[in-house]
């Protein structure tokens, strides 16, 4: 393939990194209140390398840089998936930042340079490539969680995420030189090639093994979780909305493909600790929820929980096993995205409230965002006939086709104790006392966001998961 | 003779230390950042030493990239670490604590 060939698979690539050095330019050059044009310009720079990658070059699994990186359908669902969430977190961002009196460009710059990682993640298949695409995302995100940097709680979440990020980079990148080492080689599908049962290599799966742990750090599954419920805590909120997004489904793509294309042959290595991840997440997301009083705690522990599901997914192997898990994620990014856009309305004079109780007779002083936010958690519970419902129905049925049913009959005892929590903040809503009305100026964003995203997991829209599920069905075939 | 093994050695007890380095101490938190590049350099020993050992160039091409990967982190981390001790004061492992259960 000639070069230009090769570049006109990467174009959203290249266009994403160009742009946001345009916009850092940009805003360094034109001091004053071009906060404004670089949000905007950010969000349209996202849209358009989104509809790059929809109707880009379609030759799928398309091998690019000497199998550093490929394009294929799989890359291609998440590239979307993840651009369109960051276009709307940073959206959902600019009321909040201006009132936090944050509005700095920077913002939306490093939301691009996080994007431009991810889109590496998914495509990438080999060690290296693997390894700066987490970088280039990860350096981005550790400056966004200490973005609010006159904040004694957003700079600890920042170091907190920091020190915990590149530890979990230095055990990935560990067993990443195990891996190297034991295999020769850095490309996924020379190391399928090589990890194979008949000759079993105590180095390689030494090296799995920490590969494992660093991507599980990334996904925030328990027993990597604890940075999780302090950086969600600490970060500002759409910054957390963020980080509960785009992240999880490109570290979890990233795992899946890591996974499925480099060590198909060792499966029955890395199907239990997958197994035991998934348990001990669920477990950790459901038990530890109950007792905060903290929404962003709250959702941190949510997350940790929605992961175990996902991992469910990874862990009942097949086409079935990774179709089910992108539908989740998939539902999870909009039912977190709505939430967020409803937990940024709880805006009163004098700031944010991050505080559960503040919610209490929402349905008195509003409304719409009671109702809406009923909605979302009743799906984030997973109780029929919500989407999300559905999301957790595919998993467990992947799962006992893949002879888990005790991985599926874990869930959903997990997924009882979990909607405990989730109905509690409903019961908050509906039927405690009234506190202080939120205000109501709040910018149409928000206000839309959260609509659609509860307007999405409502029930009777079937065809919306059907399509959903379409689409990832072809997504994962490219693994297969 | 000096082999392979005691490369992944040296590199493994490097590896270990600066983990030992992160978990153990608890007094400042620059120790932790140097803890972090010690295992990245354990890394990169065990890199270099396979490389050599598989006489395959890949090894060190990743050495580089994890090498100019940790200046980045490194310049990141430190400035986050400033605006941390700006707004508190002081960098004891202890005190950071405002979040809790």
């Amino acid at each position: 393939m000639s070069m230009v060939e090769t570049l006109s698979f990467a174009v959203p690539e290249l266009f994403l990194v160009l742009a946001a050095m345009a916009l850092l330019i940009f805003g360094v050059f034109t001091k004053e209140s071009n906060t404004r044009q670089i949000t905007l310009g950010s969000v349209l720079v996202l849209v358009a390398a989104s509809l790059f990658v929809i109707f880009g070059p379609k030759e799928q699994g398309t091998s690019l840089f000497e199998g550093a990186f490929k394009v294929d359908g799989l890359s291609s669902f998440a590239k979307v998936v993840i651009f369109l969430s960051a276009a709307i977190t940073i959206l959902m961002s600019d009321r909040f930042l201006k009132g936090e009196q944050l509005g700095r460009f920077e913002y939306p710059v490093l939301i691009l340079l996080a994007a431009f990682g991810m889109s590496l993640m998914v495509s990438a298949t080999d060690l290296i490539s693997l390894y700066m695409g987490i970088e280039t995302q990860s350096l981005a995100l550790y400056i966004l969680a200490a973005f609010n940097r006159d904040s004694r709680r957003s700079t600890e979440a920042g170091l907190k995420y920091f020190v915990l990020g590149a530890l979990s980079s230095c055990l990935l990148l560990y067993g990443a030189s195990l891996v190297y080492g034991f295999a020769g080689a850095t490309g996924f599908a020379e190391i399928s090639k090589i990890a194979t049962i008949d000759t079993p290599n105590a180095g390689l799966i030494v090296g799995l093994v920490f590969v494992i742990c660093g991507l599980a750090f990334k996904v925030s599954a328990a027993p990597f979780h604890m940075w999780t419920p302090d950086v969600y805590e600490g970060a500002p909120t759409p910054v957390t909305a963020f980080f509960a997004a785009a992240p999880k489904f490109a570290a979890m793509v990233l795992f899946s493909r890591i996974l499925i294309s480099a060590f198909p042959n060792i499966l029955d290595q890395w199907q239990p600790i997958i197994a035991i991840i998934a348990v001990a997440s669920m477990v950790v997301g459901a038990f530890s929820a109950i007792t905060q009083k903290n929404i962003k705690r709250l959702m941190a522990y949510s997350s940790i929980s929605h992961m175990g599901y996902a991992l469910i997914g990874l862990a009942a192997l097949g086409i079935e096993g990774l179709t089910a898990l992108l539908v989740y994620m998939s539902l999870y990014i909009i039912m977190t995205v709505g939430t967020f856009a409803a937990i940024l309305q709880m805006r009163r004079r004098g700031g944010m409230s991050e505080s559960i109780a503040d919610l209490g007779g929402l349905c008195q002083t509003n409304m719409p965002l009671a109702i809406v936010m009923t909605i979302l958690f009743l799906s984030l519970a997973g109780i029929p006939p919500m989407a999300g419902f559905w999301g957790k129905l595919y998993i467990f049925s992947a799962a006992v086709e893949a002879d888990l049913l005790w991985l599926a009959i874990v869930g959903a005892v997990t997924s009882v104790v979990s909607a405990f929590y989730y109905l509690n903040v409903v019961k908050i809503i509906w039927f405690n006392e009234a506190s202080k009305p939120f205000e109501r100026d709040i910018g149409p964003f928000l206000g839309v966001t959260a609509i659609v995203a509860a307007f999405l997991m409502f029930p009777g829209l079937t065809i919306f998961i059907n399509v959903l599920r379409q689409l990832s069905l072809t997504a994962a075939g490219a693994l297969f | 003779m000096i082999g392979l093994g005691h490369y992944l050695t040296v590199a493994a007890i490097l590896f270990a230390i600066g983990m030992a380095g992160i978990f153990l101490n608890r007094k400042n938190i620059i120790v932790i950042l140097m803890s972090i590049e010690l295992m990245l350099l354990a890394v990169n020993i065990n890199l270099v030493a396979f490389s050599q050992f598989w006489g395959d160039l890949t090894g060190q091409v990743f050495a580089f990239m994890v090498l100019t990967v940790a200046a980045a982190e490194a310049a990141v981390g430190l400035a986050i670490l400033v605006s941390y001790f700006r707004n508190r004061g002081d960098i004891a492992v202890e005190d950071a604590n405002l979040m809790k259960n």
